[in-house]
């Protein structure tokens, strides 16, 4: 039994009363004062929706369909609406993924933070203002005196989501619910915003609940975790214990990713996309800047780099998207056409992409057959059955049966589905060459894995050239030959993977490896001291 | 047919009452007792079994002349928001598409057209070209091509920029399947439901220019015009002219109430 928070046999339902589907069921949460409980799955797992049951809220179509939700004595399953109001904010806080989505755009972030200690009546204005300076100052908010007069998209996302914290911590509440409030950011933003958070939980001795996908990332700020999937408790131990010897299968292969290695590329590379002296501009902004670089056969050269570093850029100015306002891209030494409409088929078929979103990928009014379809017949000169066979062969070289998903429609897809078939639908073309544009930012760790790997196969299978453009640098180890750091739509470094990881030389690469969050618990102090060093040594730069 | 299952009573209702005026314009000589512009009897009989609705001003049956109106009216205002939407719909996809030039030219010549209040245009445009069906016709489709184009415009903006558009260009297809196979089928649902509001309008629109006198000319029955024919009897505390204004009215909220179910679908599909 925690003394703060105790939940009991919770099941949530939606959909129809006669057919529901269970969103939680059964399930248990112990939660002690200043205590940090870690709530870790795979989206639709139903850690979101029991960070919600934690404050006795639903989402719209959810209800209770059993079970207590006792927070200090108070059923929150059966308290009334009014009693919950007192509650929410004073009591018991939230601070979600997007901070940019949950500020009111139209108000400053102080009068923002006044709003509930003022309602709930535990401060006037004046001394919430005061106490929003101090907080923001506790959450290390530059100009904390000042920062709080500005509007939510007058600052930057790592800043919203520390003003968001300190706005939770407003009326001191026994407990906040923290909704992957990182996961939107870069990763070394989300160290900053891990400690500051980290902080000020142990100063005012709150008790949270830490809701992520990120393993990682959970074993900096809890100290016990709960391990969800569908909706049911897989494991819950402290921190240390479910690190070094997690029981169940489940929880060990959330590690998953993290343990593809590809096998090195051997052989004699020779260049099959060359960029000299690139440049692109959104009208007077440099997204990209005189970039240099080949990119060898047969090989994955991975991109790594912050939002806004120009990654995304590269990829449309490659694909035709955006046309380079300085230098050349040389395709098979042959320069390409800046605009999509001026190239060759052949070179439209070459070169492939697979995007980020998946939802928005796929045109979600056309069947899976559809959609695979259309490039076939358009690259190819496969005609009735021959093409009809070439659809099937597309969707088993993608490990799905043809039979069962031809034609379904693209939103009858899990988001996994959905990106295979975004990489049939490159496959189709019969390219020599694939831009994967983030393609497993949106996945899960599990499903990201079963995609990498199946890149990987079609690689050795094929003899594809891939550049992979990511942030994620557990991924980047998973599948890169060779690696480039970019940076301002600059390349800051660039080689082989195993000496970018093991030997980096600049200061940008080091701070960002240094970033990537590491299981062991001393990391998020370590990490934050480095790259408190590394900026420094990077400011005279 | 699970569609319909799913349909709240409104809708209903609203596909009922326009199914039945449909069919009864469709089969008009068949249900009508007279002709369309056959004078039966004396000016303003009353109500009788002979007259159902009695007869109008110059001694035509009322019953008879709603029938035919249903016809008149109606199929006019079907054709003129089928050529408003197709052309308007069609442009708007196509300045989303090609942005530019292209976007600035189209758009600003709707603005002009917008800029001049609707009623005024029509009566202005018709007493230029004279008033005949075709000119009405072509005069209020391309009064009302001007929201309908502005409306598929943002809603293809939204689409645009989507993944799976750049997808389609990179496999080198032509415009016209990016409008027809990629965008349109993606804002086909917020079209019908503007569709069935564009509708009202136009029809409302038709009776008004024929309740002005401009619109579809007399002998012809309509029920705008048939209003204004009978206008008098009101000051003697007769009903009558009222029946064809309760018919517009009734179809109206019809027609609202199954576009308000398909914008509620539309609304549900995009979350």
């Amino acid at each position: 039994m925690g003394n703060l928070l105790t939940i009991r046999d919770l099941s949530l339902e939606a959909g129809p009363r006669t057919d529901p589907k269970r969103i939680l069921d059964r399930f248990d949460l112990d939660l002690d004062r200043g205590e940090v409980l870690g709530l870790v799955g795979e989206s639709g797992a139903g850690k979101s929706s029991a960070g919600l049951a934690a404050m006795g809220f639903t989402r719209d179509g959810v209800r209770i369909a059993g079970g207590r939700i006792e927070f200090d004595g108070t059923d929150l399953a059966r308290a009334s609406q009014s009693a919950l109001r007192r509650l929410h904010g004073r009591r018991i806080a939230y601070v979600a993924q997007s901070a940019a989505a949950s500020f009111n755009p139209a108000h400053r972030l102080i009068d923002q933070f006044a709003e509930g200690p003022v309602l709930h009546g535990t401060a006037d204005t004046a001394t919430a203002h005061e106490d929003a300076r101090a907080l923001y100052r506790q959450m290390q908010l530059p100009n904390p005196d000042e920062i709080g007069f500005r509007y939510p998209h007058e600052v930057s996302g790592g800043q919203l989501q520390r003003a968001m914290t300190a706005m939770a911590m407003a009326c001191r509440p026994d407990l906040i619910i923290f909704d992957e409030p990182t996961t939107a950011l870069d990763v070394t933003t989300q160290i900053e915003v891990l400690g500051a958070m980290r902080d000020i939980t142990e100063r005012y001795g709150t008790a949270a609940i830490y809701i992520t996908h990120d393993l990682a990332v959970v074993s900096q700020m809890a100290d016990r975790i709960t391990v969800m999937r569908h909706g049911r408790e897989i494991e819950t131990a402290p921190t240390p214990r479910i690190l070094e010897s997690p029981q169940e299968d489940y929880t060990r292969s959330l590690w998953a990713v993290r343990s593809i290695r590809k096998p090195d590329a051997t052989g004699a590379a020779e260049p099959i996309l060359t960029l000299e002296a690139t440049s692109a501009h959104y009208r007077s902004f440099r997204a990209l800047d005189g970039i240099d670089f080949t990119l060898a056969r047969g090989r994955t050269t991975a991109v790594v780099g912050e939002s806004g570093s120009g990654k995304s850029t590269l990829a449309k100015v490659i694909a035709g998207l955006m046309a380079p306002s300085e230098g050349r891209v040389l395709w098979n030494g042959a320069p390409l056409a800046g605009d999509h409409g001026k190239r060759t088929r052949a070179q439209l078929r070459d070169i492939q992409m697979i995007y980020q979103m998946a939802d928005t990928a796929l045109n979600p009014r056309h069947t899976v057959r559809e959609t695979l379809d259309r490039p076939v017949s358009l690259f190819t000169n496969l005609k009735g059955k021959a093409r009809r066979a070439r659809v099937r062969e597309l969707m088993e070289l993608i490990e799905l049966d043809p039979d069962e998903f031809l034609d379904r429609r693209i939103p009858e897809l899990s988001g996994g589905q959905k990106q295979r078939i975004g990489i049939a639908r490159a496959l189709a073309a019969e390219p020599k060459f694939i831009i994967c544009d983030e393609i497993t930012s949106a996945l899960d760790q599990i499903v990201a894995e079963g995609i990498l790997k199946l890149l990987i196969r079609l690689q050795q299978e094929l003899g594809l050239t891939y550049m992979f453009i990511t942030h994620d640098l557990a991924t980047v180890e998973a599948i890169a030959d060779e690696v480039m750091v970019m940076k301002n739509g600059k390349i800051v470094e660039s080689g082989p993977r195993a000496r970018i990881f093991e030997a980096p030389q600049e200061p940008y690469t080091k701070r960002l490896l240094a970033s990537v969050p590491q299981m062991d618990a001393g990391w998020l102090d370590r990490a934050r001291r480095d790259a408190a060093e590394a900026k420094s040594a990077e400011a005279p730069a | 047919m699970t569609l319909l299952r799913t349909a709240p009573p409104t809708a209903i209702f609203g596909m009922l009452v326009l199914a039945a005026t449909l069919l009864t314009g469709i089969f008009a000589p068949l249900v009508a007792p007279y002709g369309e512009t056959e004078i039966v009897g004396a000016e303003y009989l009353p109500w009788s079994a002979e007259y159902p609705l009695g007869t109008d001003n110059l001694g035509r049956d009322m019953l008879s002349r709603m029938i035919y109106g249903a016809r008149n009216t109606v199929g006019l205002a079907l054709l003129t928001t089928g050529i408003a939407f197709g052309l308007g719909a069609a442009l708007g996809m196509f300045a989303a598409l090609k942005g530019g030039w292209v976007d600035q030219i189209l758009s600003r010549a709707i603005d002009v057209v917008m800029a001049v209040p609707p009623l005024i245009l029509a009566l202005m445009l018709l007493a230029i070209i004279g008033p005949s069906i075709p000119n009405m016709v072509g005069v209020i489709a391309v009064i009302y091509l001007a929201p309908v184009y502005r409306l598929s415009r943002a809603a293809a903006m939204n689409v645009v920029s989507l993944d799976f558009v750049d997808a389609a260009k990179l496999r080198g297809e032509g415009t016209l399947w990016l409008l027809r196979r990629e965008i349109l089928p993606n804002i086909s649902s917020t079209l019908v439901a503007e569709a069935g509001l564009r509708f009202c309008f136009v029809f409302l629109f038709i009776a008004a220019l024929s309740f002005l006198g401009i619109g579809i000319q007399p002998p012809t029955a309509d029920w705008g015009s048939m209003v204004k024919e009978n206008a008098t009897l009101i000051t003697f505390g007769d009903v009558t002219p009222l029946i064809p204004a309760g018919a517009i009215a009734l179809l109206t909220v019809s027609i609202n109430f199954i576009a308000d179910w398909m914008l509620h679908r539309a609304s549900g599909l995009k979350s």
